[in-house]
């Protein structure tokens, strides 16, 4: 028993290094959304510069649809647009914009130049709806149902892989729901 | 040409390492006396081909030569020479050959040692060998840091600006100096394990070890937090960042080792204790690279991360931990020691001091990884932060200053709590006076503080109090008498002050601080306490490799003008980013700490000042606790009388005389 | 301390260091600006991943920051203020986790580690031998011999 003790150390690293082995794994930056199978919250913003329409958080229900944030100024958000635009294309879910701590003026001239792959863009120029959302950086992107419920929430431009992998099949397979129901 | 040959170099260290790793093993267990000193040879030759490497490296990095990928990555032609110097280790892989030169600089050091390659030094530069194999290993397979770029890019990315100060040319080489040099304990602790011997003789090699990397990392953490002050632009000094951990962790368990050695040098005591408080300090050392390389926890310090990286660090870290802990409980109930003495005893005193220390440590450990284990057990994500180890660690720092300086007083074997209370009433009291007064005069009102503040003037007073005791100042002879105490109680004076001052500077930078923001147009002022703070003027100048918009300030108080200073701003246009130069004024009572930020058209510049009180004294603390870690190291220059140490020390007849002048 | 020991490190996320504060943020009311600090300081920063909010320049900080600022105007208690932003972002940003199950070991870890300490302390001094009771025993006191060695290592070595 007295021996035993010694023992103990080594007992005690073994476990940590379990989890350390564990933890090799896992990405602890990646946070997970809070919202995920709750109503996203209510907003209403206004259109951005040039727009006529804004964007209200009743525009999401009735049909599956995807919420991407994005800025004019966000790097990545260019790399994920012409993805965007070919999933605009495929049209089987809308996409909303919300576009985030933009200088007035400059969303639009971003879409202006590249294309405007949204059904709707809503102006969050303070950045006060993006919190609500939970919105840690441009971009990110919900998938929403028809009932205006969070699905699931993808950080980081939208690959054409993840669009095919992840998000497409997600997005049908919502949409089979809302036939069914 | 430069880069191959590093490269090679590196090899030949491998090799060397390997050799050094396995034939003093082999050497001491046989009783070979020419296997024993063929690990010199490797050690030496291990030093020898890391340096070239290391000296390779620099070269490149000297010359701009950006056909190394290392080097477009860290470097840019206008850095300044200095920084193209220290940025060798301002990234992972060269900072991983710092760490293997250090290593094996130890190494030699322990190869070079007087007396020859005793089996114990034998079996101890084998186990150096093998964690030194280990990480040339990593750095060869994972970290190679003379990779080939082609085609070689005309300019490079340049250094992080952040990292372009002069708190980083010594800062990282410090830190290291401390978390590898506890290497030497380690490797020490399994080689007398191995050969089933660890005593006084042991104690006495090891020490010098232990004190020199505990001194260094003390060094230093105190730079880094000094750093961070001046030049994140808030003046935080000390967040609890898992990185910030890693390194307080070994430092921790260090610094129960520097006491249990003692312990185990002079009585013989504590000998299978102080052997895992060896293992410990580089075990946590080793989980400090872990976490902060393999990207297990955020933290703003990460370094890239690469998987690989992360599993090669927790291999190396399950085979030389696992090994030496499997060592330690296979071995070390045979390393009890019949040394006898009273609870209340130095001896009892040390190992009430390194239970708080182990179980501090143990305290920031599961603080640090509790996110990892909850995530693992419940998926839950969480952080734990600074509110939770401010108010977790602060009753142990708390505990540890009431202790130490009765604890000190005791003498070894049978000390007399009782007989030597009276000494410790003025201290007490001094204590109670500087709460009380600093409750009355310091906002924000804080018991916390005040309290913290009393245990540090009792510390003070206590071990100044037993100073006097043993020197009697005020009768004749004092000085010779202070000359003539012993190194190691100087040297434990000092630390002990050290950290009591330490203690109320982080109270008064830390709770004290009052803050000002404003606008403010050249030649307005910004109210600051008793202060006006001027701005008096903003000029744009051209650095080396950065634009810097410097805010002259003119801090006065009275109408009178005290001082003027100078915040920066710097633009460093290679990586795009921003850094901070706090304008600081330090005196004894405290710093003035001024910022500018962005300037807006109509309101001027963005001018935040703060008034730290005692900010400098964590500095003087820390470099007073590793002074005397490092003279505690120094050889003493004549014979000291036991009397002088410890006049309590238990002898009936009252302190023995002072040896004759 | 913040970003440095590693300081070594390519801290890609650093971008952000610098000014973590404008003067149109703050509250005119003293009170309700300390106490919207002392939220601040209890939030993690979700895009430097370490640092409070009241310590980054980070612009989601910043809004964040004018966030807490709203509540507590509003009249929300600093629990409430701090419920509002977790309900959001998640238990991820308190930088102090609440107490509950899943971190009870973490809460009870200074305390019940400092009672084991004082618990060893205890078994181990007392099984050790002398008790204050017995602080007349001449075997307690350091032989002649020992004497002259302690003196020769002090001599020799001094330490701590």
């Amino acid at each position: 028993m007295r021996r035993l003790i010694y023992f103990a150390p080594l007992g005690l690293f073994l476990v940590a290094a379990i989890y350390f082995a564990q933890g090799l794994s896992r990405d602890p930056g990646y946070m997970p959304s809070m919202l995920i199978d709750r109503p996203a919250p209510v907003f209403d913003l206004p259109p951005i510069e040039g727009y006529t329409e804004g964007f209200s958080s009743e525009d999401l229900k009735g049909e599956v649809s995807l919420l991407n944030i994005f800025g004019s100024w966000c790097v990545s958000c260019n790399v994920e647009h012409p993805v965007l635009l070919a999933i605009k294309a495929e049209g089987i879910a809308p996409i909303y914009g919300l576009d985030w701590k933009d200088p007035p003026g400059k969303g639009a001239e971003w879409l202006a130049r590249k294309g405007d792959p949204y059904t709707k863009v809503g102006d969050d120029a303070d950045g006060r709806i993006a919190i609500e959302f939970g919105v840690t950086g441009a971009p990110e992107t919900f998938v929403i149902d028809a009932a205006g419920r969070v699905r699931h929430k993808h950080i980081g431009p939208i690959s054409p892989q993840v669009w095919r992998d992840v998000l497409r099949p997600m997005v049908l397979d919502l949409k089979k729901d809302e036939v069914g129901a | 040409m430069v880069a191959e040959l590093g490269q090679l170099a590196l090899l030949f260290a491998l090799a060397a390492a390997l050799h050094q790793s396995v034939f003093p093993m082999l050497g001491a267990h046989v009783g070979d006396q020419r296997l024993m000193a063929g690990g010199r040879a490797s050690a030496l030759a291990q030093a020898a081909f890391v340096a070239l490497a290391f000296a390779l490296l620099t070269v490149a990095h000297a010359t701009s030569d950006f056909s190394v990928r290392n080097v477009v990555e860290n470097s840019h032609t206008a850095k300044p020479f200095i920084y193209k110097l220290t940025g060798v280790w301002g990234n992972h892989e060269g900072s991983m050959v710092l760490w293997a030169l250090i290593l094996a600089g130890y190494g030699a050091a322990v190869a070079l040692a007087r007396g020859g390659v005793t089996p114990l030094r034998a079996r101890t530069l084998a186990v150096q060998g093998m964690l030194a194999a280990a990480f040339l290993a990593f750095i060869i397979f994972t970290s190679n840091p003379f990779a080939r770029l082609f085609p070689a890019p005309a300019e490079g990315q340049d250094l992080n600006p952040l990292l372009q100060d002069p708190g980083l040319i010594i800062h990282p080489p410090c830190l290291y100096l401390g978390y590898v040099g506890f290497s030497i304990a380690f490797a020490y602790a399994a080689a007398g394990l191995i050969g089933g011997r660890i005593d006084q003789a042991w104690a006495k090699e090891v020490r010098p070890f232990a004190l020199l990397a505990w001194s260094f990392m003390t060094i230093g953490i105190a730079l880094g937090a000094w750093w961070a002050y001046y030049e994140l632009g808030w003046g935080g000094f000390w967040a609890w960042d898992p990185v910030e951990n890693a390194s307080f962790m070994p430092w921790l368990a260090g610094t129960a080792l520097i006491h249990s050695i003692r312990v185990t040098e002079v009585r013989g005591a504590f000998r299978a204790w102080t052997a895992l408080l060896a293992l410990l300090a580089f075990s946590m050392s080793l989980v400090g690279t872990f976490l902060v390389r393999s990207g297990v926890l955020t933290s703003v310090h990460a370094f890239a991360v690469d998987p690989a990286r992360g599993v090669f660090i927790l291999g190396i870290l399950a085979l030389s931990v696992g090994g030496g802990l499997t060592l330690f409980a296979v071995r070390a109930p045979a390393m009890s020691s019949d040394a006898k003495f009273a609870a209340i005893s130095r001896e009892g005193g040390l190992f009430t001091n390194n239970l708080l220390l182990v179980a501090a440590c143990a305290t920031v450990f599961i603080g640090t990884f509790y996110p990892l284990f909850a995530e693992a057990v419940s998926g839950e994500k969480l952080s734990v932060g600074a509110p939770y180890f401010n108010l977790a660690f602060t009753p142990f720092v708390f505990i540890s200053l009431l202790m130490i300086g009765p604890a000190a007083a005791l003498a070894w074997k049978q000390g007399r709590l009782a007989r030597d209370a009276h000494l410790f009433i003025a201290p007490a009291l001094a204590g109670l006076v500087a709460a009380g007064t600093a409750f009355w005069l310091a906002a924000p009102k804080s018991t916390v503080a005040a309290l913290g503040v009393a245990l540090a003037v009792f510390t003070i007073g206590g071990v100044v109090r037993d100073l006097a005791r043993r020197v009697r100042p005020l009768e004749a002879g004092a000085l010779a008498r202070f000359v003539g105490l012993p190194r190691s109680s100087l040297a434990m004076t000092c630390a002990h002050v050290g950290l009591a001052i330490v203690v109320l500077g982080v109270i008064g930078a830390g709770v004290w601080r009052s803050e000002t923001v404003a606008y403010a147009q050249p030649g307005e002022t910004v109210t600051l306490g008793r202060y006006d703070v001027v701005l008096s003027r903003v000029a744009e100048t051209q650095g080396p490799n950065y634009i810097s918009q410097g805010a002259l300030f003119e801090v006065r108080k009275n109408d009178r003008t005290l001082r003027e200073v100078l915040a920066e701003r710097r633009f460093y246009p290679a990586r795009g980013m921003a850094t901070t130069e706090a304008g600081v004024w330090s005196t004894i009572r405290g710093d003035i700490y001024l910022t500018v930020g962005e300037p807006d058209p109509a309101r001027g510049w963005v001018v935040r000042a703060w008034e730290r009180p005692l900010a400098g004294w964590m500095w003087a603390g820390g470099a007073m606790m590793a002074l005397g870690g490092l003279i505690g190291i120094a050889p003493a220059r004549r014979r000291s009388s036991l009397a002088a140490h410890a006049p309590a020390s238990g002898s009936t007849s009252g302190p023995a005389p002072a040896p004759a002048e | 301390m913040k970003k440095f020991l590693a300081s070594i490190a390519t801290v890609g996320a650093l971008a952000a260091v610098a000014f973590a504060a404008n003067p149109d943020d703050r509250l005119a009311d003293p009170e309700l600006e300390a106490r919207a600090q002392a939220v601040g300081r209890e939030l993690r920063c979700v895009v430097c991943q370490s640092q409070s909010i009241e310590d980054s320049d980070a612009p989601l900080a910043q809004d964040l920051r004018r966030l807490v600022r709203e509540r507590i105007s509003a009249g929300d208690t600093d629990r409430e203020a701090l419920d509002y932003i977790a309900a959001r972002y998640g238990d991820y940003v308190l930088l102090r986790p609440p107490v509950r199950g899943s971190t009870f070991l973490l809460w009870a870890a200074p305390a019940g580690l400092l009672m084991l300490a004082a618990g060893a302390a205890v078994v181990f001094l007392r099984g050790r031998g002398g008790t204050p009771a017995a602080e007349a025993a001449a075997d307690h006191q350091l032989t002649e011999e020992e004497r002259a060695r302690l003196a020769e290592l002090e001599e020799r070595a001094g330490g701590a």
